[in-house]
Parts: structure tokens; C-alpha cells; sequence
């Protein structure tokens, strides 16, 4: 198995033909992931790396029997492109785009949520299940398949750690981007729920930062409900309270959501909580997941 | 993006809530004026700075005579409230304060909704009554397709335990402040305190409005409010160059791609005995220009010893980030030692590029931090 994306998954590409559209959608059918359409409203008929483009997202689950939806639309058309792959029968729903208003993003919330859909993002670099399929922006080469669930609010820095696991021998079921926006899809605890269920999954490795409480959420999930090891990261620990570190949900406001904190919550519930990227692998190991059988 | 009290109370009246009269003055001649023009005395001067606490670090002064409106004018104007120096005060009427209430809208990240808080202990710091009582506080989560029902309006008014003839005026006011935080996409509006008069008018005696900076885009009106001596200099300075910096306190310049990773490379270097000089993501599709002129930025404040670069190439090109490093190198004489991590996509031929130069290549994040903090304390 695998969480989110894998062999089934049928994608489309909303904005397929813009420069991060393109390049991605390339890289993507590089890596072997099944891109069966682009939507582009206007440009339908035309083709894109072989792949027909329509002007509806409706149009491409009748045709083209589409599944997951990935989203490069611009911000501010971004919201509107994920309603209309909820309202259009789509079932995952992942958006790439940084910077979508938070009350556009909190009305795409609560329609996914009504249709029951998956939704992932926005502003994250998406999900890839490695040897299956790429759904996002994050170089495909530092993945290896393997056991270890990774979820993270981060893009960059998912890599690193991604790539520290791959070096050491630990290959992964599936790396969640849940994206770095105050209002996202999907939280820590829904991945959590996903990865506890999968079969492929031995242990979670869970990439936290600064602001919000969904590091404490996940804390306390992981302590009632969660039966395979945990393993935590918590960016910002230098962060100064009252300012956004780029992300736009990355902020310490009203003396909450600081890295102390969530570290404390993360080492309450037994996860252990890495100080450097470059430490993971060992505690991997200290946690009795050993390389060889991942 | 914040904005000054006066200019969100301005906005309060286009939404048609009541105000005390009043108007923003830069000196004390000035505010001698406008309190003139008020209705009888006292008068009540406030600092016009967007951090909280002004209160308490004397920046809010009732003036019952045109001599004492100057003289707590000239007192007020320059002076340094929690690092912001005062350069307006809005001079308003006095009030007849019979009761004041706190009434707030935020987004509520848990649950996902625009939460309108209420609260009668108004004029107060509210985190603290948060802190210490938080049963004080009503918390009415808001759908944003029924909008603010009347029923949350009328739970709000029985909270606060307000006379019958006050309701009415209350559930406009309360209305429009969420119509305010919907129609200007707020991240924060909030009136703290909203005062009820002796003869039971509900008026705003104070406004705070923090902005949602992704939807600036869509109100033209808002940029033109921003106050730019609020903020750090440099940050300013790389707001207009589409750079994404903090500044803080230490002597090693960061420079990173993605959010994420900068924050995982300041604390790497504070793990290492070092202190990061700024938060800065060059962004995804940075080019040479822009790499270059991040440098400038990081390289304009005077602290810092050491550059450290972290690149983990996955949209980024590294050969691209060579290309920054070496123009802005050229451009602007950079001297200062240049430690870079460069990892991913099209990372030999980055690596070719810099080869003649003096810039120290290292393999790892780690390694990285630890020859910049090197490196910080010998320059030292």
C-alpha cells in the first residue's frame, strides 16, 4: 500500500500549461506517475506532453476517468480550481499554490470536507509514493520505496530529511507535504490516522514548526491511538515571537505555538524529537527500525 | 499587515459604527488644534504605534485643558514604546464610559472558522484575561456562508449582560465589525474596549486591524495604510525587492531556499554555539537577481561576520544560485567569507562555476553551520 497517491491514482493537472505546470507536469511522467489530462479553462482541445487538456474539470473525469486532482493555478484563482475539482467529482485534491487568502482557503475547507474528499495543502510540495507515483514538486531521485512514513508542514526541509533517511538505508511508504498555511486540508493527525493504517508504514517521521497547535493535536493522538513508532522534527526553535518565518501559518502570536512547546508536547507523547536533521536515521535505529528491513 | 488605530476606526465609520470625534496630529500644535475643534474638555491623547501595552508605558493621556493636550502631546510624539517611536497621536472627545466590553474577530486555526470573541472585561489586555479567565471570554465560531446569525448576536449581548436599550446598537456595531473583517479580509479586527455610554450608545473607543497579506492583492486601498517606520529597515528594504527576510540579532548572514529549511538552518547554527543574523527564503524560482539581491540585503547589516548558504535544490537550480552569488559578489564587493551548502538539481555544474573562487564549499547542513559558527567566532 501506501498513503494518498500510488498506482491508482489517475491525475489531472489544473494550470498545466503555465511555467510551473509544465516543468512539473514533465517531471511527474518522468518519474512514472499517471497524468491522464490537463485542465486549463479555454484551452481545451489543445495537448500537452501527449496529455489532452479540457476546459473542465467535469470534462476530464467523464473522459479521462480522473481521480486526483494537483494544482498549479495562481493564487487567485487558486480556491475556485479546487471547488471545482471537489464540486466536479474529484477525490484527492492537492494544492501546490502559496499565498491563497485564508478566508478563500476556509470555504474550500469545509466543501472538501462536506464531500468528503481528501485535501491536501495548500502551499506544500505535495505527496510522492516512491517507485508508484509523484504527485507534487519535490525532486523524485531523493526518494528510495520503503517503510517509513514521512508528514511535514515544510518543503525544503522535508527534502533534507528525506534525503538523510535515503543515505542511511530507510527508504519511505509515502512523504506528505500538509503545507505551511494557517489553513490546510489536511493536519498531523489525519496523517497520522492514514500512516497508523497502512500496512506499508512501520514507523512516521512527523516535521513540525512554529505557530498553531496542530504539533500538540498530533501529540496527543499519537499517545492515545498511535501503535507504530513516532518520530518528530520542530523548525524554529530560534524563531522571535511575533513574526512570520515565511510561511504564512509559521507564527508565534500571543506567545503560542513556540517550538518549545510542541517539543514538550512531542517528548510528553513518547515521539522522539530530533535537534538536527542529521539525527533522524540514528533514532530511527534507537527505535528498533532497522535499515535493511525498510 | 497592521494599521494604526486611527486608520481602522476610519474604516469602522465607513462601516457605519460609531467613533469618538476626533483627528491624527504630528505635533503638538496640532493637536492643540484638533482638540479645539472637539466639543469641551477633557480630551484623551493616544500614541499611535502598532505594538499593545501603550497604555501601560504612558502612551494614553487624558488632557483636561489645551496647555495639558500639549504638554502630553510633546511627551507622547517620539517617544519609544517597546522599540516603536511614536510619530502620530489621535486626539479624540472624552467619553462617558459606563461599561467597557472586548469584542474581537480572529481566525481560529484549530477549527477553521472566523471566531468573534466577546468578552466584558473590555480595556484589558485580553490574552491575559485568556490566560487567567478564560470563562470571561464567549467564543462564537461563524460559518462564513450563513454569515453572523442574529442568535449569536443576541448570545453575544446576554454574555456581556447588556440593558435592553443598549442591544440594538450593539448587534449593529458587532455586525459590522465582522462585515468589516470579511470585506477587508482581516486576520484580526477587534475593538478593545467597546464602550457602552451613560446613555447606553455603543461606541468603538479603539480599533486594531492586522490584515490577511495574501488578499492585499484584491484590496488596492489597503498598501497605501501601511506604515513602514513600524517595521525594521531592512525589512522594508527587502519587502520591496520580493525577499522574504526577518532580521535578527546575531553575525551569520542565512541565506536558504524554502521557509522551512531557513528555520531548520537558524536553529542548526544556534545548535552549534552560533547566532543567525535573519530568517531569509530566496523562494522556489529564484534567479540570479534575486539571489543577488537577497545578498544584498543579508550583507547590509552591519552585524553580520559570515554569509552561510543552504541551498537544497529541488526547484531551485543551483547553477542559477552561482550565478546570484558571483554577480552580487562583482556588484557590490562582497567580502565577507561565504560558506555554502549546495545540494541538487544541476549542483556539479554550480560547483564548476565557484570552483575559482573563494567561497568554501561544504557537503552537509551540519558541516555548514559549524565552519560559519567557526568562522563568526574568529572574526570576532
Amino acid at each position: 500500500m501506501s498513503v494518498i497517491v500510488d498506482d491508482s491514482t489517475r491525475l489531472i493537472v489544473q494550470g498545466i500549461t503555465g511555467n510551473e505546470g509544465r516543468f512539473h507536469t514533465a517531471q511527474m511522467i518522468d518519474y512514472g506517475t499517471n497524468v491522464v489530462a490537463g485542465v486549463v479553462p479555454g484551452r481545451g482541445g489543445e495537448s500537452y506532453l501527449e496529455r489532452p487538456i479540457y476546459n473542465t474539470v467535469a470534462e476530464a473525469v467523464a473522459e479521462v476517468g480522473a481521480n486526483t486532482s494537483i494544482i498549479f493555478v495562481p493564487a487567485v484563482f487558486a480556491a475556485d480550481a479546487a471547488l471545482e475539482s471537489i464540486g466536479s467529482g474529484i477525490k484527492t485534491v492537492i494544492i501546490i499554490t502559496e499565498g491563497i487568502p485564508t478566508l478563500d482557503m476556509m470555504k474550500v475547507y469545509w466543501e472538501g470536507n462536506r464531500a468528503g474528499i481528501r485535501l491536501i495543502g495548500p502551499n506544500c510540495p505535495g505527496a510522492i509514493s516512491p517507485g508508484k507515483a509523484k504527485v507534487g514538486i519535490m525532486p523524485g531521485h531523493i526518494h528510495r520505496p520503503g517503510h517509513v512514513g514521512v508528514v511535514s508542514r515544510s518543503g525544503t526541509l522535508t527534502y533534507e530529511i528525506v534525503n538523510e533517511l535515503t543515505i542511511n538505508g530507510y527508504g519511505q511508504s509515502t512523504c506528505l507535504g500538509i503545507g505551511g498555511d494557517p489553513i490546510i486540508g489536511t493536519n498531523f493527525v489525519d496523517a497520522l490516522k492514514l500512516f497508523e493504517a497502512d500496512d506499508d508504514t512501520e514507523a512516521v517521521i512527523m516535521i513540525g514548526e512554529i505557530g498553531g497547535t496542530d504539533e500538540e493535536d498530533a501529540a496527543q493522538y499519537v499517545k492515545e491511538h498511535m501503535t507504530k513508532p513516532v518520530l518528530g522534527f520542530i523548525a524554529g526553535r530560534t524563531a522571535p515571537p511575533g513574526k512570520r518565518m515565511g510561511h504564512a501559518g509559521a507564527i508565534v502570536s500571543g506567545g503560542k505555538g513556540t517550538a518549545a512547546e510542541k517539543v514538550a508536547a512531542l517528548t510528553g507523547a513518547g515521539i522522539s524529537v530530533a535537534e538536527l536533521p542529521d539525527q533522524i536515521a540514528g533514532l530511527l535505529a534507537e527505535r528498533g527500525i532497522n535499515p535493511a528491513a525498510s | 499587515m497592521k494599521i494604526h488605530e486611527y486608520q481602522a476606526k476610519a474604516i469602522f465609520r465607513e462601516y457605519g459604527m460609531e467613533t469618538p470625534a476626533g483627528r491624527v496630529a504630528e505635533t503638538p500644535d496640532e493637536a492643540v488644534e484638533i482638540a479645539a475643534e472637539l466639543v469641551g474638555f477633557p480630551v484623551v491623547v493616544k500614541a499611535q504605534v502598532h505594538v499593545g501595552g501603550r497604555g501601560k508605558a504612558g502612551g494614553v493621556k487624558l488632557a483636561k485643558s489645551a496647555d495639558k493636550v500639549k504638554r502630553h502631546a510633546e511627551a507622547i510624539l517620539g517617544m519609544d514604546i517597546k522599540g516603536s517611536t511614536v510619530r502620530k497621536v489621535l486626539v479624540e472627545g472624552g467619553i462617558d464610559i459606563e461599561r467597557e466590553i472586548y469584542a474581537g474577530i480572529v481566525i481560529d486555526r484549530a477549527r477553521k472558522l472566523p471566531v468573534l470573541m466577546i468578552s466584558a472585561a473590555g480595556g484589558v489586555d485580553i490574552e491575559e484575561v485568556a490566560a487567567t479567565n478564560p470563562d470571561k471570554i464567549l467564543k462564537i465560531g461563524i460559518d462564513q456562508t450563513l454569515g453572523l446569525c442574529d442568535y449569536q448576536l443576541r448570545q453575544a449581548a446576554f454574555f456581556v449582560d447588556l440593558p435592553k436599550e443598549a442591544q440594538r446598537s450593539f448587534a449593529k456595531t458587532v455586525r459590522a465589525l465582522y462585515e468589516v473583517f470579511i470585506g477587508k479580509d482581516c486576520a484580526l479586527a477587534e475593538i478593545n474596549p467597546l464602550v457602552m455610554t451613560g446613555d447606553k450608545k455603543i461606541i468603538a473607543c479603539d480599533g486594531k486591524m492586522d490584515f490577511d497579506d495574501n488578499a492585499l492583492a484584491r484590496h488596492p486601498e489597503l498598501p497605501a495604510l501601511r506604515d513602514e517606520g513600524e517595521d525594521e529597515p531592512l525589512e522594508v528594504d527587502a519587502r520591496r525587492s520580493r525577499v522574504n527576510y526577518v532580521k535578527l540579532d546575531g553575525e551569520i548572514g542565512c541565506l536558504v531556499n524554502g521557509a522551512g529549511l531557513a528555520m531548520g538552518t537558524m536553529d542548526i547554527v544556534k545548535h552549534y554555539g552560533g547566532s543567525p543574523a535573519n530568517f531569509l527564503d530566496v523562494g522556489g524560482g529564484a534567479g540570479p537577481e534575486q539571489i543577488a539581491e537577497a545578498l544584498r540585503i543579508v550583507t547590509s547589516d552591519p552585524l553580520v561576520k559570515v554569509i552561510l548558504f543552504n541551498i537544497f535544490g529541488g526547484i531551485v537550480r543551483c547553477d542559477r544560485v552561482a550565478e546570484g552569488i558571483l554577480q552580487a559578489k562583482e556588484k557590490i564587493g562582497l567580502t565577507l567569507p561565504i560558506v555554502m551548502r549546495l545540494v541538487g538539481t544541476n549542483e556539479e555544474k554550480a560547483r564548476e562555476m565557484l570552483a575559482n573562487t573563494d567561497l568554501i564549499m561544504v557537503d552537509t547542513m551540519s558541516e555548514a553551520a559549524k565552519k560559519a559558527v567557526e568562522l563568526s567566532k574568529a572574526a570576532a
